[in-house]
């Protein structure tokens, strides 16, 4: 296993009722690169997420998390061995994100995620979404409003600093003159592009986006293609990836996962699994001149 | 002419105690669809502790300035109110979250029915009255003997009202608490996802809610001079139905709502008669609800998808 992983998945498996959803996943995701999970439709792709950000507890396996450089994976064991759910090493820390409730594993272990469907607050500005997301850290800057209230200059330079990063995403968004517009409003390929900055704003170290070029036209998931590789690139966040669209997926992830029918039946760099027989098998499909031959071959 | 002068003059009055009170209602509907019955009765305790208050203030530590004596009475009665509220979320509302949704609803009504008998032990069941105080009053116009008065009372409840919704709105519009309270709102799970302590945010619904009825309940025992334990259920329920009138879960709805609710019970008992003033408040909820359910300023319920 790579020592510069940033999240373990490891014999992941995921049963409701009688049916099992995920059997036996392993694979892990980079540090600063972007690693995708491809599948047909239910393969079990958003039920990985799921587990990952604590919607779901696994039935069984582990899912881990590093922050920094210096928490060594060799810890891990251990870890897994005590009743807790992280541990601090010097700057670092390790992760058990299926021992954590969801908000913990936002507020604390700092996963971000994004849905398939919008969850935009729609009544709130552009602007407002990207500021509620900072939300903590501009709690605990203003003691809990009451310093905010009367206007002490902690609180004025936290609330700065926030429209600060705000600004910084709007304009990488391209939504800087629409800010102060209902969420609601905005055309679909902007609200999925404020969705992820708006989980970009929790200050992530691994975001997770469920397929985030869902109905979007060819030039809106070329933009995304720019975003998503900017925040790898500018940024440095790793990206943890689910897509359908296999022009995003195909031009901008390091890392390929193929899942299909809850188990990995493919794994590797894009090119080796965009030439995986089983992967074609399975889901990526022969081109369509292809399909003409054969039938012709068989006298249909 | 001067009648209705006179009754918009009082309108306006019983109107801001009514939009005050409606604001807890509204917010804790927009925060988590409960109505919280328990809110008349909160306002009527509010009462009550500002009745203590200022009996503490004037008798015993003998403080004479009115001015610095409302400004005790209404800070004690906002941060006691406040903490009943909270206890009372965290005790009856918060432990039934997740259950089925008429379960809070009855323990609010129990709250409701355990604080006015409370009440009413500790603190007797007659009428409790407090030194009359602001009692000039400037006249406005005059015709035929009729005066038309502005009671100093009345100024006092308007800018109180007015500076009390001037920090509110500031509170929710612009800072950070208040944009937490719209997220959860909006979308409690996607708000804990982005990091908003959800519980903790309605936590402080329920005291902002409470130091508003409570900053109505101290008006309100300073206009009538006068509280008693069953106070909070009638201006509770007229509250409730200004917010229903203005569209649940909008504020400005609500403070419009109060204001109309209060309009049209003084112009009731003017022009028809005085008796009949609560059956005119509740025959505009009943309307309100078959007629526009979303209320003057709501949102059309919009299904979720």
């Amino acid at each position: 296993m790579s020592s510069d992983a940033i999240l373990r998945v490891e014999h992941l498996t995921m049963r409701f009722g009688g049916l099992v959803a995920v059997h036996d996943l392993s694979f892990t995701a980079k540090k600063g690169e972007i690693t995708a999970l491809i599948g047909p439709n239910g393969a079990g792709k958003t039920t990985v997420f799921n587990c990952i950000t604590g919607f779901y507890k696994p039935s069984e396996g582990r899912v881990a998390l590093r922050h920094g450089d210096s928490a060594q994976w060799d810890q891990l064991e251990s870890l897994t061995a005590s009743s807790l759910r992280s541990r601090m090493h010097g700057d670092g820390a390790l992760f058990l994100l299926e021992r954590m409730p969801d908000y913990l594993v936002t507020q604390k272990a700092r996963v971000a995620r994004t849905f398939q469907n919008i969850r935009l607050f729609r009544g709130m500005t552009v602007l407002e979404n990207l500021l509620v997301a900072q939300h903590n850290s501009l709690m605990v800057a203003s003691g809990f409003t009451l310093f905010g209230v009367l206007g002490l200059p902690n609180y004025a330079r936290a609330e700065h600093a926030a429209v600060d990063k705000a600004a910084m995403w709007l304009e990488k968004i391209n939504l800087t003159d629409r800010a102060d517009d209902p969420a609601g409003d905005l055309p679909y390929g902007a609200q999925r592009r404020l969705e992820i900055a708006r989980a970009m704003c929790t200050d992530p170290v691994l975001l997770c986006l469920d397929e985030p070029a869902a109905g979007l036209n060819p030039r809106e998931s070329a933009e995304l293609n720019d975003l998503l590789l900017s925040i790898k690139n500018e940024i440095k966040t790793s990206v943890l990836l689910i897509e359908h669209d296999m022009s995003v997926v195909m031009q901008i992830s390091d890392h390929v996962i193929v899942l299909d029918y809850g188990t990995k039946i493919s794994d590797g760099t894009r090119d080796q699994v965009r030439n995986d027989p089983k992967v074609i098998a399975a889901y990526l499909g022969v081109d369509e001149d292809e399909v003409a031959k054969a039938e012709a071959e068989v006298g249909l | 002419m001067e009648i209705f002068v006179q009754q918009l003059i009082n309108g306006i009055t019983l109107g801001s105690i009514y939009g005050l009170i409606a604001i807890g209602y509204t917010m804790v509907f927009g925060i988590i669809g409960m109505v919280n019955f328990a809110h008349g009765d909160v306002f009527m305790v509010s009462a009550f502790v500002a009745l203590i208050a200022s009996l503490i203030l004037t008798t015993w530590l003998g403080i004479s300035s009115v001015f610095l004596s409302l400004l005790i009475v209404l800070i004690c009665a906002m941060l006691i109110t406040s903490l009943i509220s909270w206890t009372i979320e965290r005790l009856a509302y918060r432990p039934l979250r997740g259950s089925f949704r008429l379960a809070p609803l009855i323990s609010a009504i129990g709250m409701s029915i355990f604080l006015m008998n409370f009440v009413q032990v500790a603190q007797g069941p007659r009428n409790k009255p407090i030194p009359p105080f602001f009692q000039n009053v400037i006249v406005v116009m005059e015709k035929d003997g009729y005066e038309v008065t502005l009671a100093y009372k009345q100024i006092v409840i308007w800018a109180v009202t007015a500076i009390l919704l001037a920090a509110f709105w500031y509170l929710v519009s612009k800072t950070s608490l208040g944009r937490a309270q719209r997220a959860c709102e909006q979308d409690q799970n996607m708000a804990s996802l982005v990091g908003v302590d959800v519980d903790r945010t309605i936590s402080v619904t329920f005291i902002i809610g409470a130091a508003l009825a409570a900053v109505a309940g101290t008006l309100y025992l300073m206009y009538y001079g006068v509280v008693s334990f069953a106070d909070g259920f009638v201006p509770g329920i007229k509250a409730f139905t200004a917010a229903v009138l203005g569209g649940i879960g909008s504020l400005p709805g609500a403070l419009l709502g109060g204001l109309l609710i209060g309009l049209i019970e003084t112009m009731w008992s003017a022009y028809f008669s005085i008796d009949y003033k609560d059956v005119a408040a509740f025959s505009i909820l009943v309307v309100t609800l078959i007629f526009l359910p979303q209320g003057l300023l709501g949102r059309p319920e919009v299904e979720k998808v």
